[in-house]
């Protein structure tokens, strides 16, 4: 498979990338270099082979139920561009 | 519905329960109700850079016993997934979700559908139920053109309930809804307040021409938070639906919501990458691990379901199905009238289910109380119930002990209702000698009517006994009055 220049950009579009501009054919040859690595990979028979979902062959480790962080919300904010009343404030954004 | 002659409709619902943690599902920080904005919201919620989640075990937990309640497959080892996209209440520009391998797979719920002698029993299907978190809020109110976030929700554990495409009208879905609402408060995963968002529903509706067997295409009307407004909101789509068919015009796919002022479905501003998520295995979560023997552990701890307590009603206290399901539309209803039948006896059972669900309900009702909160305990209910098997006072008589337990008399002792009936002297009065001695004091006093009667008017019978019993201040079996009286006038009259 290979990637169209409209795919690239709503790609880009959706992982809130910015593209320079006459950036997008070097991406997608770069991006259609990788899908090429990909089906090599596919070639090979992995029937009976379980899917990996993690590189570590282990599993999740648990946590009590219990409450343990204080409020911290203050000096969280103290990075934010801009609070009011406790609230993060970030522009408008309605559907 | 004549519109719906032709017409068949497909429901599924994707329900959104939050799950009844202490702290978040892969942070430390409190979940509790009602905070300052973002007091609870801590480095992991906000996605500050470095940090990484750890699952809750209690909010596993939660999700095996709800697999357990409907029959489903608890998945020995399942994934979380990121899904990606991007909103100022979603700090790290993903939600932790569940994708391939969720940690509930298949069940059923079972419906009870109509009303009376139309009740049909259904089984739903469930597809899926998944481990989420919940993302923050936003505050659109005026903060001078900007919106206001508030992160304390943001990784608030949830349980995503994903049902089969397997209803077929809001009747249907709202019966489902309330049966699921039940369950999860049931077996104690979720408070189910819908009005704080604890239990949010939305739903897939689509029409098809009956006979096709193809489904619609299917419009997803998010965020219902009452079953009221879910009602509406399926007939309101139903309707737009299958009117936009027969003028010509296709249904395309879209998320729409529900304006209750109105009572009409909105599509959204159709975004033509919502639903391109680009789900992939979360690498800060390793793959959740249940082993059999927590799962049988689970199992040992749960509470017998309603299913089978409305069996066992039936069964072993002889009610009606209408009854063992009334009184077991939740667990406190159901404890609370059991240890009434145990104080009161088994044969009274019938009686006991009486007035828990009439006098008691009502009262419940009137006073907005919880039957957890009821001032009459118990206990009270069934001493009072015995009482009135055993004869020692009539009914009417033991609505009047009610009210004075209703209203605090002898609060916290279980004997209450015979303190009352002992120092109030309620005690039916069953000597036959003494019930005739007042008979012949009203016959004397009320010759008019005894007149009546003999010109055949039953009514003046019944003004009779009315005096027989207000002379006896209700302590008379009525029965009783009614046979000595009617003795006593063809005694008379011969």
């Amino acid at each position: 498979m290979s990637l169209s220049n409209d795919q690239v950009h709503r790609i880009a579009h959706l992982a809130r990338i910015e593209l320079a501009p006459g950036e997008d054919a070097r991406i997608r040859d770069q991006l259609n270099g990788i899908f090429t690595l990909i089906e090599q990979m596919q070639a090979v028979d992995t029937s009976g082979v379980a899917p990996m979902s993690h590189a570590v062959d282990l599993s999740q480790r648990l946590r009590e139920d219990k409450p343990s962080e204080t409020d911290q919300h203050v000096r969280f904010q103290q990075i934010a561009p801009e609070v009011e009343a406790g609230l993060y404030l970030v522009p408008k954004v309605i559907e | 519905m004549a519109l719906l002659d032709n017409w068949e409709v497909v429901i599924g619902l994707e329900t959104h329960a939050q799950l009844a943690t202490q702290s978040k599902i892969f942070s430390g920080a409190a979940t509790a109700f009602g905070a300052a904005p973002n007091a609870q919201a801590c480095a992991v919620d906000i996605a500050l850079p470095g940090v990484l989640p750890v699952l809750n075990r209690k909010a596993v937990e939660c999700a095996i016993r709800f697999g357990l309640a409907i029959g489903a497959t608890i998945a020995p080892r399942s994934i979380f997934a990121r899904k990606n996209y991007f909103y100022p209440d979603l700090p790290k520009g993903y939600q932790i979700s569940q994708y391939e391998l969720p940690v509930v797979q298949g069940g059923a719920l079972t419906i009870r559908v109509g009303q009376g002698e139309g009740v049909a029993e259904k089984t739903v299907r469930l597809t899926r139920a998944h481990l989420e978190e919940d993302a923050g809020k936003s505050l659109h109110e005026d903060f001078h053109g900007k919106s206001g976030i508030d992160l304390n929700r943001a990784g608030t554990p949830l349980l995503e309930i994903v049902t089969e495409p397997d209803m077929r009208s809001s009747d249907e879905a709202v019966a489902y809804a309330k049966a699921l609402h039940a369950l999860v408060r049931w077996i104690d995963i979720c408070d189910g307040n819908m009005q704080e968002g604890s239990f949010r529903c939305d739903a897939n509706v689509s029409v098809r021409r009956k006979g096709d067997p193809k489904l619609g295409t299917r419009r997803e009307i998010k965020n219902l938070n009452s079953f009221r407004f879910m009602q509406q909101a399926i007939d309101y789509e139903v309707r737009w639906q299958i009117e936009r068919i027969e003028d010509g015009g296709t249904i395309e796919q879209a998320t729409v919501l529900f304006n209750p002022d109105t009572g009409e479905t909105r599509a959204m501003r159709s975004k033509e990458d919502a639903h391109d998520y680009r789900y992939f295995p979360d690498p800060d979560l390793l793959p959740l691990e249940i082993a059999p023997a927590w799962i049988e552990r689970v199992k040992g701890e749960m509470p017998e379901l309603p299913v089978a307590m409305k069996a066992r009603f039936e069964r072993d206290f002889g009610l009606t199905a209408y009854d063992a399901t009334t009184l077991t539309a939740s667990l406190d209803m159901a404890r609370y009238f059991e240890a009434v039948v145990a104080a009161a006896g088994r044969d009274t059972a019938k009686t006991c289910a009486n007035w828990v669900m009439g006098d008691l309900a009502a009262r419940l009702n009137r006073d907005e109380k919880d039957v957890a909160a009821s001032p009459v305990s118990a206990a009270q209910l069934g001493g009072l119930v015995a009482r009135i098997a055993d004869s020692t006072i009539s009914n009417s008589i033991a609505k009047k002990v009610f009210d004075a337990l209703w209203n605090g008399e002898g609060a916290g002792r279980d004997n209450a209702a015979d303190e009352i009936i002992d120092k109030q002297g309620m005690r039916q009065i069953t000597d036959s000698g003494a019930i005739e001695a007042i008979i012949d004091e009203v016959l004397a006093a009320n010759a008019k009517s005894v007149e009546e009667f003999r010109a055949g008017k039953e009514k003046a019978f019944n003004a009779l006994v009315g005096q027989a019993m207000k002379a006896t201040k209700g302590k008379a079996n009525p029965q009783q009055v009614n046979d000595l009286l009617r003795k006593k006038l063809a005694a008379g009259a011969a």
